[in-house]
């Protein structure tokens, strides 16, 4: 597979999830994943986009930028925005643990994008931003094992 | 996001049709929670059939809605056989206090 590298900016609205993760699972369909790795990809993106438009901006108006590169048959996806940080990043990436118990968030997300990916880091700083970075390889099966 | 109640007895039946995320998640649960409430129910059987995405989100809403049932002294059941829903429940592990069934028929008939 040749190198790709796409950039995608858009405003912190929660009708630009499905938006976004059906964009990025296009731009990832060039490696021809599974069903399956095109699901994880989808959900992971999902994950890092809604904590963006919830606690990075907190419902407020901002831009969250992904960025994605494919080397390979890995794929990369970078996910910033320029909200308010993460305080405790340890407590944050923590399973159940959320920060607005009171919205029935889960405290699942970056559970989620550890599982569903293989590579997760985070990046943030408070009043600056986070900038969350996944990797994952997508297997070539051959034809008739899809 | 489509949603489809139905009462049988005390339990509510939810059919939920499309993606499950957090844009769609809040209006889902609102129509849920009004209902069961003002019909007085107690259980919820929530059909996971039909949808085609599901992230944390969805986690959240059958959490929520678990809580619920338990303070009638109620059940919670999730119907769904597709993989994908399933890893997410796996994972969450959530199935350890809510039933899953695969079909509506045998939710029912396990109330």
């Amino acid at each position: 597979m040749e190198n790709n590298y796409m950039k995608l900016e858009f405003l912190s609205k929660s009708n630009n999830e499905s938006f976004s993760r059906v964009v990025v699972a296009a731009f990832a369909a060039q490696l021809d994943p599974t069903l399956e790795e095109i699901s994880d990809i989808k959900t992971a993106i999902s994950e890092a986009v809604t904590n963006s438009i919830i606690h990075g901006y907190e419902y407020g108006e901002g831009m969250i930028t992904i960025e994605s590169t494919i080397k390979g048959n890995e794929i990369e996806i970078i996910i910033s925005d320029e909200g308010k940080g993460i305080g405790d990043l340890d407590e944050a990436m923590e399973p159940f643990y959320t920060s607005k118990p009171n919205l029935e968030r889960s405290g699942m997300g970056f559970t989620v994008m550890e599982t569903f990916m293989d590579t997760l880091t985070v990046e943030s700083r408070e009043s600056k931003g986070t900038v969350v970075k996944m990797t994952k390889k997508i297997k070539s099966l051959p034809d008739e094992e899809r | 996001m489509n949603i489809v109640m139905e009462i049988n007895k005390k339990t509510l039946i939810v059919k939920l049709k499309g993606e499950l995320d957090h844009h769609n998640s809040e209006t889902t649960r609102n129509k849920i929670d009004r209902y069961f409430v003002e019909k007085g129910l107690d259980n919820i059987i929530l059909d996971l059939t039909e949808i085609t995405f599901m992230d944390s989100s969805g986690i959240g809403l059958i959490m929520g809605r678990y809580k619920n049932t338990v303070s009638k002294k109620g059940k919670l059941i999730v119907v769904n056989n597709n993989s994908y829903i399933d890893r997410i429940l796996k994972m969450s592990g959530i199935l350890k206090i809510i039933e899953l069934y695969p079909t509506l028929d045998d939710a029912i008939t396990k109330l």
